[in-house]
């Protein structure tokens, strides 16, 4: 991938690579390469390599979550190189690596810590899954390090084409991962759809990023807001259309209204974990480039992209929150209150203040850990065969697993953003930009659309707090007789540390005091562009 | 536990970083901490904590009214600190005397509530949800930053939610969702209008801040910014309260609410509209209040009416009790939005008085359903034969929620109505049509209730337990000593609000009529 990267970058560059005297070719020149400026894509690319080398050269099966551990150390690596790139720009001022292809600011190291995250949580989820469902194996940890080292150079990219490089990288695993459950029909049914309608969006994505260039003349990102502040656009017919597509491609990758139809299908069939992970660290990703494109590049036609944001914003909040109501699926439930989510997340865009952009990624880093969380509680409710995600399913919960109730309460409460959860404090930042900006009228649709999700996530905390349906009640749909003999739910050790860490954020970054840090670093992340 | 209220009034002593009124707000919700780790088959162990929590915060709550100064009109007790500073959000409480009956009241409610129903699952988290109750109650009160008082004002939905869902009677799934859903559609408004009205504070005074006080004497926001942020309040206090028409969760909530669930529910979560109104209505928005203040006024006299009629058609006893609470609740509102002396000064009371007698009965009725198992008023009666203690008791407690002079009812009643009077004539007049129709249906509910010859299982029934009667003591003679005595109490809420009017004068062109206000002063001299 390195030389790929590096061979882009040199087509890149402007000035035309000098031919020496004397004829034939010279040495290749590549632009100097600042490593440590990548290191946390690096170690995620490296760790996947290992593994996946290992497991093609030793036979022997290695321990009960060997894999997973080595996930964890790897993502331990990449969050340590983070640390350590977030010191280096305190010291240095942000800058562009491998020929400008590859931004170096706070903003992709808060990406890096995301996607870091929501891998580690994926591989925690994964471990007691991946036996349960009798699926063990390195494949899924390294798909997902892959596709997380692909959300990373989406985060960091500088350049529309490393945008779209680091989009197909992520999104390519994913489709391996969707149908990874191979026993499932849906498994593979998610990753069909999931893999005709990414391929049609990242068309979208290719045909904006051509027009763009054609408008403008450069792909690379901060050269297009160099132009777009330099030049006056007279005839701006190409490039607004170049900027509708590229809404269109990211709108699709975060799941917005109306590019948000593969969404429900897909989290739905799709092993949970995987779900999870899509849910977190695939959103995360194509929120970075998001932001960073429009926020960033097309500042100076902030005008022109607002309304659409703004009607974006509001068609997830509510059709996102209307659409959950009617769902019977917990699973498929939880897509559509993601698909709001990313309603709460374009708030803070259409603001495009460094108030709103702020709200966006601590909302990012909030509801990454608050949806993996949900996440996992389903994953250990869904029992083998990863199928029975119904709200009834979900019956009874608290008298089986008390403590498993009482986390899947502290999550939903936080999505629906209850006080002294870290979801409130998200939704209030983000609201703040809005009503800061004057939009008044957005700030309060979502609200509103709060309160109608807080009617789904309800539903759901009653269903754990009722007694279960007996055998005989339950309809032949419902597999619930599948465990009806079992009372108690095997929660796995790595799942279970999963649910300590995000249950333990959600509230600690609730709490007003204690979330300041987090806030913060949201905050420089945005300062450090 | 004493060991705890010892060490929070030292270390309240040794600076302001830690105040009494911050252990007031912490107590009860590391109570519920304490609560939750205990074994779950402790039920006993589990009553003694939660109540000696309980209880030790009605030490402290008895200890902040003994050491409050009368007479002072400005907020003591301040404690402030830095909480958010992105945001300019502070850790900002005090008490002054429109909040200090409000805490106290609700300090003495929740041990009464915590002990005087019989739960019968379930103890532990029964118990640790009532503490989380408690301290959320006892932030909404206290705060003065806008945000921080949203953040309890949210909170304590979710303890409510629980306690209602949880061990509430057969439609509590329905009536759960229809309470949290409600409330949460008033706050929507209420959290865009705080940060509206912080961020256009800023935009005047280049100072972002929540601070209730400091955005109120600017008064940075006027004209109509301040009257739609002003709508924009009302609409999540008028939910609360709740004014007519958006009260239709109440009946639902309080019938199907388990008894502490009801008595709390009446007895303080009430408040928090009629509260909101006049902290953050008339005091951030005066302009607004006053100009806006008939729509107010109407809808509190409509709420009189409506729910003194609906409630004499109840069936059910516990549905007539939340009906007379819709029609009790217009009063305040009224008293509140008559803008003299004496008519908020009986409102704060009336909060006060309304939360102990309609608390007393919700007990009471819980009571009558522990024996009866029904609460339809058909299926009772005669009950004053084999319940002789109960019945005088319910008298009392329906004597002091109709109003009847000596008792604590009569004192608010008479002061809102005579305040409102000066100011708002009509208004006034058509309120006082409720304090005849709250004596038609109480006394009918009575009637049908307790006289007659009991049939069947009515004849049977125990009279009040020890326990029950020990609970019902605080209550009668705090009833009792309100009607006959209430000067205490008035003379700390009352400077408090001439301030307020004061602020209200000073920033409108609204002015006391000076009648109301030699009227005042006599009220209280004929009290003593």
């Amino acid at each position: 991938m390195i030389p790929f990267l590096a061979l882009l970058a040199q087509l890149g560059q402007a000035e035309p690579v000098p031919v020496p005297e004397g004829g034939g070719l010279g040495p290749l020149r590549t632009p100097p390469m600042a490593y440590a400026d990548i290191g946390p894509m690096i170690a995620l690319t490296v760790g996947a390599l290992v593994l996946l080398t290992y497991a093609a050269l030793v036979r022997r099966k290695p321990g009960r979550g060997v894999y997973a551990l080595f996930t964890l150390l790897t993502c331990a690596v990449a969050l340590g190189a983070s640390a350590w790139l977030w010191l280096d720009l305190g010291k240095k001022a942000p800058r562009f690596a491998f020929a400008n292809m590859i931004a170096v600011d706070g903003f992709a190291v808060f990406f890096y810590v995301v996607i870091a995250i929501a891998v580690a949580l994926a591989a925690l989820l994964a471990d007691g899954y991946l036996r349960r469902e009798r699926l063990d194996g390195p494949e899924f940890y390294v798909l997902a390090l892959l596709s997380g080292a692909g959300g990373m150079l989406m985060a960091s990219a500088n350049d529309l084409i490393v945008v779209f490089l680091g989009l197909e990288t992520l999104t390519i695993s994913l489709f391996v991962l969707a149908g990874f459950h191979r026993r499932r029909a849906q498994s593979g049914e998610a990753a069909m759809k999931y893999f005709v309608l990414a391929a049609f969006s990242s068309a979208f994505l290719l045909y904006g990023i051509a027009l763009v260039y054609g408008a403008t003349g450069t792909t690379n990102l901060a050269g297009i807001a160099t132009w777009l502040a330099e030049n006056v656009v007279v005839d701006s017919g190409v490039l607004l259309a170049g900027i509708a597509l590229l809404l269109v491609g990211f709108g699709f990758k975060v799941a917005a209204v109306p590019f948000h139809t593969w969404t429900p299908d897909v989290y739905e069939g799709s092993p949970t974990p995987v779900t999870a992970f899509m849910a977190g660290a695939s959103k995360a990703a194509g929120f970075a480039a998001f932001l960073r494109v429009f926020f960033s590049t097309f500042h100076t036609v902030n005008l022109d992209w607002k309304p659409l944001v703004w009607t974006l914003a509001v068609l997830s909040l509510v059709v996102g929150s209307v659409l959950a109501i009617v769902q019977r699926d917990v699973k498929r439930m939880l897509a559509y209150s993601s698909i709001s989510h990313a309603g709460y997340v374009l708030i803070g865009l259409e603001a495009a203040s460094d108030r709103g952009i702020a709200g966006s990624l601590f909302y990012l880093l909030a509801y990454t850990f608050m949806v993996m969380g949900s996440f996992a509680i389903v994953t250990i409710v869904s029992r083998r065969g990863d199928n029975a995600t119904s709200l009834d399913d979900f019956r009874g919960l608290s008298e089986r697993r008390p403590a498993l109730a009482l986390a899947m309460t502290i999550l939903l409460m936080a999505q629906a953003g209850v006080p002294f959860t870290s979801g409130f404090l998200a939704k209030f930042h983000v609201i703040a930009a809005a009503v800061e900006q004057e939009s008044y009228a957005l700030a309060l649709i979502a609200m509103l659309a709060a309160v109608v999700a807080a009617f789904f996530y309800l539903r759901l905390v009653l269903a754990m707090y009722s007694p279960a349906l007996d055998a005989d009640d339950v309809a032949g749909e419902s597999t619930a007789v599948e465990g009806a003999g079992d009372t108690r739910l095997p929660v796995p050790f790595s799942a279970a540390l999963a649910l300590v860490a995000t249950v333990g954020f959600t509230l600690l970054a609730g709490f007003p005091v204690a979330s300041g840090p987090f806030f913060e670093f949201a905050r420089e992340a945005t300062l450090l562009f | 536990m004493n060991a705890t209220v010892l060490a929070a009034i030292a270390e309240e002593g040794a600076g302001p970083a830690f105040s009494l009124l911050t252990a007031l707000v912490i107590l009860p919700a590391i109570g519920a901490l304490l609560v939750a780790v205990l074994p779950r088959r402790q039920e006993s162990l589990v009553k003694l904590a939660g109540l000696g929590v309980m209880l030790s915060t009605a030490v402290l709550v008895v200890i902040l009214a003994v050491s409050f100064k009368s007479g002072a009109d400005g907020f003591q007790f301040l404690s402030q600190h830095a909480w958010i500073p992105d945001l300019g959000v502070q850790w900002k409480i005090g008490v002054d005397g429109i909040s200090l009956w409000l805490v106290v009241l609700t300090g003495i409610l929740f041990p009464i509530a915590l002990i005087g129903p019989t739960v019968h699952k379930d103890v532990k988290s029964y118990t640790a949800w009532l503490l989380l109750l408690e301290s959320a109650c006892l932030g909404v009160f206290v705060s003065l930053d806008l945000l921080v008082f949203f953040l309890f004002f949210e909170l304590v939905l979710v303890p409510m939610y629980f306690l209602i869902a949880g061990w509430g009677y057969d439609n509590r799934q329905y009536a759960s969702l229809k309470f949290f859903l409600y409330t949460l559609f008033g706050s929507a408004f209420l959290l865009v209008g705080i940060a509206a009205l912080a961020f256009l504070h800023q935009r005047a005074t280049g100072n972002l801040t929540f601070d209730v006080e400091q955005i109120a004497e600017t008064q940075a926001v006027v004209g109509n910014t301040a009257r739609w942020l002003f709508l924009a309040f009302s609409i999540a206090f008028a939910v609360k309260v709740p004014l007519f028409p958006v009260h239709t969760w109440l009946p639902d909530a309080h019938t199907e609410a388990p008894t502490a669930g009801s008595v709390i529910l009446a007895g303080v979560l009430l408040k928090l509209g009629t509260y909101g109104f006049l902290r953050f209505g008339l005091y951030l928005f005066p302009d607004a209040a006053v100009d806006l203040a008939p729509l107010l006024l109407t809808l509190a006299v409509i709420g009189i009416v409506y729910g003194a009629v609906v409630a004499a058609m109840q069936k059910d006893l516990k549905r007539l009790v939340a009906y007379s609470s819709v029609a009790h609740l217009g009063f305040i509102v009224l008293g509140t939005f008559a803008f003299t002396n004496q008519a908020i000064t009986g409102g704060v009371l009336q909060m006060v008085n309304h939360g102990i007698s309609t608390g007393a009965l919700f007990l009471l009725v819980g009571m009558i359903y522990e024996r009866r198992h029904t609460r339809q008023i058909a299926e009772l009666g005669g009950l004053q034969k084999p319940a002789p203690v109960l019945a005088a008791v319910f008298t009392v407690v329906m004597l002091s929620s109709l109003g009847l002079p000596l008792l604590n009812g009569f004192v608010g009643e008479f002061l809102i109505l005579t305040g409102t009077f000066v100011t708002h004539r009509w208004w006034a007049v058509v309120g006082s049509l409720g304090v005849i129709l709250a004596a038609v249906y109480l006394l009918w509910a009575y009637q049908r209730v307790f006289h007659g010859e009991p049939d069947g299982d009515n004849a049977t029934i125990p009279d009040m337990t020890w326990r029950e009667r020990g609970v019902m003591v605080p209550l009668l003679f705090l009833i009792v000593a309100l009607g006959v005595y209430p000067k205490p109490v008035l003379d700390r809420i009352e400077p408090s609000v001439t301030r307020l009017i004061a602020h209200v004068e000073q920033h409108t062109e609204f002015e006391e009529p000076a009648v109301s206000r030699a009227e005042g002063a006599a009220v209280e001299e004929g009290d003593e």
